[in-house]
């Protein structure tokens, strides 16, 4: 049963998005059709759903863009040679630390059988006996659309497994697969050294299969309608729809489906249009890149075609600045918040962060010290790859295209101090608010 | 097959004394974190290296042996 | 029983306490050398793992000059002291309270021993949690040696023990100013207990082992207090 959609074949995920409120569980199997797969446990994951996700190439939402039927393969053989009782388990990510990022909040709120769904069908995918929801504590509303979600598959018969829910404390890293795992495993929400790798032992010392929240509402759909139809949109290294979070200088900024491969600038338009004049893009969230305002026009969003300008679509986030806020300032605080969400646990990440966000509150400031832009290329060189997690890398690659890009806009403020602009309002979304002395 | 110097850098509280007793391989960063040679340990080093995994107070600098179907991190 | 008083404290006797006093600057080094490395002090001459191999190597020799203080205490026939009693505390029947420390001491040296030496299988985490009883051994140790020593009104004793008391004093300072004002609150129960301690000795010592009949009110058995001569 094909779902309703436009003749693009958009949307897949959002079709009938209830405007208020969540989409009930019976709206919910009207709309898509019975959950597939039912009561059939497929023990060794080289089932026929396995074969399915690979079919269709299905990969994270997370930010990783892992290919989920390597992960499910994974998982199962590590199943496969733990002793009885080591059942895997699955963990379906909606922590969504990312600030700028607001789509698995959405899903959960809004479309919360889509997740769950596909949560059960991994499970069964995998062998696993549990699902655990990760969800960031203080996304209340999301919060109580799950439990509700949860009560009424619990009143239509449940799914055969234990589904629980496990809140997670804010931060950026909370949401990092080890981390998840630690929290669960009753830790804190910290990344631990990995291997070994959740697949081989996670929560509980069992396999565990992390997937993001998004990556599970479109196994859902995969699940009950094909490989073929997946494929049907999207690129043949990209295939499917996505959801993208969009906000800036944009008339309608939040979450929009997309076709892998789609234009930028259609999914501009279709949030209305720019408010100002874009001086750059950020592509990928807090841990991706910068690109320039007029390389929009040309840019593609998807991974590969992205690949080609050194940005990724990674949690599908996407902020376009405005040639009128102040690059400098804006760059400057958000690192100054990646380094104090530093999980503080390995040295090169807790002090290099914090050396090149306070050299970039140097420059902002006026007072760069000699040096500066080697200095921060330096401590750059230092602080990736020298942690338990991604979190340097990705805070590095920032910084990085944000210096070749506002090379000029830097060295002004090197010489002059701040601007007229810093004093504006906040662009990128943060959690906590940064004020930077330079800005006041 | 071959042995190689790996930190837990979640263990790893800059104590510095792997870099004393292995200044060959091991270097140390602004801030007294261990930078590794990631190369093969040479067996004329290898002795050393051993002694340097036993120096460290927290466990975190281990000797990791390769094997061919071993996959990088 | 005065026969044997008379004939004078035998080689075993010279030994137990010779290596008693031993042990306790052994001991004093090891906390010195500890203290060094975990506050991470620095020295051109003196490599961290140096500092680190001395301490280690000092306290194993600590618990080398211990077992000969126990065994020759064991085997001299002045004072009733049996093997468990190294062991078991407060079980003897000389000086049991000021013996029953040393006993006390002497278990937790033992478990700061074999704690460190299977510290990988055990955990950094374990192994430093346990480390910690190092600064409850010692003052044990030191009021042990002063409530059950037969020569703690010799000056030179006397001297020997106020140096190591001074310097663990310093060694406990450095250590709990050392990465102030982190932890402030424990630090400062830290220093608050050490001076408590000297404060402490300097008010009990003159009356206690310094003072008059110590040998009885310690606990000496009345069947050697004779040949004792109230020492």
């Amino acid at each position: 049963m094909s779902p309703q959609s436009d003749p693009a074949g958009l949307p897949r995920l959002l079709v009938r998005m209830p405007a208020h409120g969540s989409m009930g569980l019976a709206e919910h199997l009207a709309l898509h059709g019975e959950l597939p797969f039912a009561g059939r446990r497929e023990r060794r994951g080289t089932g026929l759903l396995v074969d399915l996700v690979e079919q269709a190439g299905l990969r994270g939402h997370g930010g990783a863009a892992f290919p989920l039927a390597r992960k499910m393969r994974a998982v199962t053989a590590g199943a496969g040679r733990a002793p009885i009782g080591k059942r895997p388990i699955v963990l379906a990510n909606a922590a969504e630390g990312e600030p700028a990022s607001r789509k698995d909040r959405l899903l959960l709120e809004s479309l919360p059988h889509l997740v769950l769904d596909g949560g059960v069908l991994a499970a069964r995918a995998v062998g696993a006996d549990e699902l655990i929801l990760c969800v960031d504590e203080s996304a209340e509303v999301a919060l109580r659309s799950v439990t509700r979600a949860l009560s009424e598959r619990e009143r239509a018969g449940g799914d055969g497994l234990r589904i629980g829910v496990q809140t997670v404390p804010a931060g950026y890293v909370s949401g990092q697969e080890s981390a998840l795992v630690n929290l669960c495993n009753g830790g804190p929400a910290k990344p631990t050294l990995t291997p070994p790798m959740p697949f081989q032992r996670g929560v509980r010392r069992r396999p565990t299969l992390i997937s993001n929240a998004e990556t599970l509402a479109h196994l859902t759909l995969i699940a009950r309608h094909g490989p073929r139809w997946f494929r049907a949109l999207g690129t043949p290294a990209d295939p499917g729809s996505a959801l993208v979070t969009l906000s800036g200088a944009v008339s309608h900024p939040g979450v929009y489906e997309i076709e892998h491969g789609a234009p930028l600038q259609s999914l501009i338009e279709a949030a209305g249009g720019t408010i100002a004049p874009v001086r750059a893009a950020l592509l990928g969230g807090y841990g991706g890149t910068w690109l320039d305002g007029p390389s929009i026009p040309e840019l593609l969003l998807s991974n590969d075609r992205l690949a080609a300008h050194g940005a990724s679509l990674g949690a599908g986030v996407i902020a376009l600045l405005s040639a009128e806020a102040c690059s400098v300032a804006e760059v400057t605080r958000v690192t100054r918040w990646l380094a104090e969400q530093s999980s503080g646990q390995c040295g090169p990440c807790v002090n290099g962060l914090d050396a090149i966000a306070g050299a970039l509150e140097e420059v902002l400031a006026g007072q760069p010290s000699a040096g500066v832009g080697k200095r921060i290329a330096r401590w750059s060189t230092l602080a990736k790859g020298r942690g338990a997690c991604r979190h340097p890398d990705g805070v590095v690659s920032f910084v990085a295209s944000a210096l070749v890009l506002f090379a000029e806009e830097l060295a002004d403020h090197a010489r002059h101090g701040p601007c007229d602009a810093c004093v504006g309002p906040h662009v990128l979304p943060l959690p906590t608010p940064i004020e930077l002395a330079a800005a006041a | 097959m071959s042995l190689r110097l790996k930190v837990n850098p979640i263990a790893c509280e800059a104590h510095g004394m792997c870099a004393e007793v292995l200044p060959e391989l091991i270097a140390l960063d602004d801030w007294g974190y261990p930078i590794l040679n990631e190369r093969p340990i040479t067996p004329e080093l290898t002795a050393l290296a051993r002694r340097a995994a036993e120096a460290c107070p927290t466990f975190a600098l281990l000797i990791e042996r390769d094997t061919p179907d071993h996959q990088e991190r | 029983m005065t026969t044997i008083a008379a004939a004078g404290p035998s080689t075993y006797w010279y030994l137990t306490r010779s290596t008693g006093a031993v042990s306790l600057i052994l001991l004093t080094i090891s906390i010195a050398l500890g203290v060094a490395g975990v506050s991470r002090l620095r020295s051109p001459r003196w490599p961290r793992f140096v500092v680190d191999a001395l301490h280690r190597n000092v306290s194993l020799l600590a618990v080398v000059f211990l077992l000969v203080h126990i065994v020759t205490a064991v085997l001299d026939s002045f004072a009733p002291i049996s093997l468990i009693d190294a062991f078991v505390p407060f079980i003897g029947s000389y000086r049991p309270f000021w013996l029953g420390l040393g006993a006390v001491a002497f278990d937790l040296l033992l478990a700061l021993t074999l704690t460190s030496l299977v510290r990988r299988r055990l955990g950094y985490g374990a192994w430093r949690a346990t480390h910690w009883l190092a600064y409850a051994c010692w003052p044990i140790a030191l009021l042990h040696g002063l409530g059950t020593g037969s020569d703690v009104k010799s000056t030179w004793l006397l001297a020997l023990n106020l140096s190591c008391l001074a310097a663990v004093g310093l060694a406990v300072g450095v250590r709990a100013i050392t990465g102030w004002p982190d932890h402030a609150r424990i630090r400062g129960a830290a220093l608050g207990a050490s001076a408590v301690f000297a404060v402490f000795l300097v008010l009990w010592l003159p009356g206690g082992p310094l003072g008059h009949g110590w040998a009885r009110r310690s606990g000496t058995p009345t069947s050697l207090l004779a040949g004792a001569a109230g020492k």
